[in-house]
């Protein structure tokens, strides 16, 4: 091996010549502390760190990372960084079913003291839940979403309230001939869940325990496979059920053409009408999630900022998170980009400003007041593709076996057990 | 090939297999071969080999990342799971038949291609790169444009094919997977066979046709036989290949409606499950099926890697 020592040089140079590079790399800026922030895509979101980096009298400066459009794809990217302990990471925007999984895994740092006093403050409780771990606080809650029902007043002056008038309300339009058709996300991924988690507990059902730990699968989540089918299997909803998700259903109910009457969405749909179809827009009422003997409960989605466990300025982006969700913050979010906020007293009737941005903020705020949450566990993740593969397609849901398939299935996955499909 | 041509490069020494003794200049040769492909051979077996044996260890092991603190040496337990798991079967079922029809419709367009590039007389040239031109594009771009094209709002094959939503269909989403892997790779199946319609002697076929064969005559009982280790080899590299499709079904269906290959199906576990141990023991599955196909093409059909004596068996 006459060529070894020459070789080993060539690689050690090698080797430094890519650590010097990535050490370059981290420490980009030397003025001063940068707080990164990876945050979906949010239109004015850059404004609101505007605002925060002034208040901070650079003291830091935070920075916008972007991540990928799709829930997927930023779960992806930060649990890929996680993993390998990137201390780049300071704030995380996290979907609201994602702090269990993440604090699990030892990523997140616990929020203390002052600072958990400040995230809890005035903040409605079912999005306070989803930051919450093994009662301990994991996140800050940025935003949160609820779906509610939308519909065309010229064909349903008065909504349903329930999904057994909705039904009947439906199959009564199309014997007249009129737009008849419950537009709902029956695709198979999330959205899929969602729905079906809000049939669950509107029938006041469980489909886990209540420390994420069991399957439990009760008369309620039996109940709701059972509406599920009924809805999806008698002609009552879009032929291409299988195939929509939120921007289909969307898109069927805004065509000129369009057989819908209901659609099941999340609020940004009524900006979106009114560009797309000005004459239907109109019309386009909207109330209450309809429910079993009542208004539904409704699920929650939304964001929560975490602090990265590797983060190398923790209490620098304690403090940037309380900026980037105070109630000032949430507000201008709530009116440019559309996305509901956490915080009770930003739900204000004497804002102008507020209500005029946001007709339906009264019908929000009240779906929020008994809103229900998906799952709390760690392996949401397995759990919502294992859910959403068992339910479809949704019209061949034989409510009993389903739901033993489902119990089955989805027990082994909290086990981290199970094989993704 | 003839063997006539590769005697005066192997057969310096008295023909006689075994051990022969060496020379002292033909042993210093012999070291300074093996130093000169040390430092390849290093590289080779740190980039791949250890890579394979850290996998096979994590599949030993109950390793979630969201359990960090339950890892533990398991055992076979985690090939039990997969191995009995519905999911893993379907996904191998649909693998397995992506793989076989698509290499046969490869196999057979590719054959036509060739021919056609072999004996194409004006603008050679410009018909060989035209038709390579499916294989230069990336996957996952050319998968975006049948996505598109498949698509029930923006497709234009949707509309011409008066499908409502195809991707949505379980045996239409297979069928246009198979279409544009197909359509992806079936210039390289013709390349590689073109080298193989090089190796035919123009005379053979001309002795051939002079005895009265038929062109299906020459085509199957000359030409077939002499192309046969192109040919195999062609099929051994789209077969290995095929079985690992990925891109393709990401971007058109992304596994549903059972669609989902092995290849999938492991991301699925590894990447978005963070399930270490599943996901590996899927990696050194699909390593083993991968392994066998090789096997049996190499030791059953007689395949030879390319440019290891093109004359067939060793």
């Amino acid at each position: 091996m006459r060529s070894s020592p020459g070789r080993r040089r060539l690689l050690a140079a090698a080797g430094a010549t890519l650590v010097a590079a990535s050490t370059v790399a981290a420490c980009g800026s030397e003025s001063g502390t940068q707080i990164n922030v990876y945050y979906a895509p949010e239109q004015n979101f850059q404004s609101v760190i505007d605002q925060c980096n002034k208040e901070a009298g650079g003291k830091y400066e935070i920075v916008y990372r972007k991540l990928p459009r799709d829930a997927d794809g930023q779960r992806e990217q930060m649990v890929r960084r996680l993993a390998a302990g990137d201390t780049d990471l300071d704030i995380l925007g996290l979907d609201v079913t994602w702090v269990p999984e993440f604090a699990e895994a030892k990523w997140l740092e616990e929020w203390t003291g002052a600072d958990k006093t400040a995230a809890e403050d005035d903040v409605l409780e079912g999005p306070l839940s989803t930051a919450m771990w093994n009662d301990k606080l994991y996140a800050a809650t940025k935003n949160t979403n609820v779906q509610l029902l939308w519909y065309d007043d010229t064909v349903t002056p008065t909504p349903p309230a329930t999904w057994r008038e909705m039904i009947d309300a439906a199959k009564d339009l199309k014997s007249q001939g009129k737009p008849y058709q419950i537009l709902f996300t029956g695709a198979q991924y999330e959205g899929l869940v969602v729905t079906y988690n809000t049939l669950v507990a509107s029938y006041g059902g469980k489909i886990l325990s209540d420390d994420g730990k069991s399957v439990v699968m009760d008369k309620g989540a039996i109940d709701a496979l059972r509406l599920l089918k009924e809805v999806a299997s008698e002609g009552i909803t879009d032929p291409s059920l299988t195939n929509a998700q939120e921007q289909q259903v969307q898109q069927a109910f805004e065509r000129p053409d369009s057989d819908a009457a209901f659609e099941l969405n999340w609020p940004y749909v009524y900006a979106a009408i009114q560009d797309a179809n000005p004459d239907r827009a109109k019309n386009f009422k909207w109330a209450r999630y309809p429910g079993i003997d009542g208004p539904g409960r409704v699920t929650v989605g939304g964001y929560n900022l975490a602090v990265s466990a590797y983060s190398q300025h923790k209490p620098e982006s304690f403090e940037a998170a309380l900026c980037l969700r105070s109630a000032e913050s949430q507000r201008y979010s709530a009116i440019n980009d559309g996305v509901p906020p956490t915080i009770e007293s930003v739900y204000d009737g004497d804002d102008a400003e507020f209500v005029k941005a946001y007709p339906m903020w009264e019908t929000i705020a009240e779906e929020l007041d008994d809103a229900a949450v998906r799952p709390l566990t760690v392996v949401y993740q397995n759990l919502s593709t294992i859910t959403s593969k068992v339910l479809s397609p949704p019209q061949d849901i034989d409510p009993e076996s389903t739901a033993a398939e489902l119990r089955d299935q989805l027990q082994k996955a909290l086990d981290s057990k199970g094989v993704l499909p | 090939m003839s063997q006539t041509a590769e005697a005066p490069v192997t057969a310096a020494p008295p023909p006689k297999k075994g051990k022969p003794a060496l020379s002292e200049g033909k042993k210093a040769e012999r070291r300074l071969g093996l130093l000169l492909c040390a430092p390849a051979a290093v590289v080779m077996i740190a980039v791949t080999g250890w890579p394979i044996i850290y996998s096979v260890w994590l599949s030993l092991q109950r390793y979630d990342l969201r359990f960090p603190d339950q890892r533990e040496f398991v055992g076979f337990s985690n090939y039990v799971a997969v191995l009995s798991d519905g999911y893993w079967w379907t996904a191998f079922g649909v693998t397995a038949l992506i793989t076989v029809i698509s290499v046969v419709i490869e196999l057979v367009l590719g054959m036509l291609l060739a021919l056609a590039m072999h004996r194409t007389l004006v603008g050679r040239g410009l018909v060989r790169t035209v038709s390579l031109i499916p294989y230069g594009i990336v996957t996952v771009v050319a998968a975006f444009s049948w996505f598109y094209a498949w698509n029930a709002d923006t497709g234009y094959l949707a509309d011409l094919f008066g499908a409502d939503a195809p991707l949505t269909d379980r045996v239409a989403s297979l069928a246009i997977i198979i279409l544009a892997e197909v359509w992806k790779t079936t210039p390289f199946m013709a390349l590689l066979l073109m080298a193989g319609l090089a190796l035919v002697p123009d005379d053979l076929l001309k002795a051939a046709s002079m005895d009265g064969a038929t062109a299906w005559q020459r085509f199957t009982k000359v030409m077939l036989p002499v192309m046969k280790p192109a040919i195999l080899v062609a099929l051994l590299f789209r077969t290995l290949d095929a079985f690992r499709i990925f891109d393709n079904i990401f971007v058109l269906t992304k596994g549903a409606n059972d669609t989902s290959s092995v290849s999938m199906q492991t991301y699925n576990n590894l990447i978005k499950g963070l399930n270490l141990g599943i996901g590996s023991t899927m990696s050194v599955l699909i390593f083993i099926a991968v392994a066998i196909i090789a096997f049996i093409f190499v030791k059953l059909f007689g395949a030879s890697a390319p440019g290891n004596d093109p004359g067939g068996k060793r």
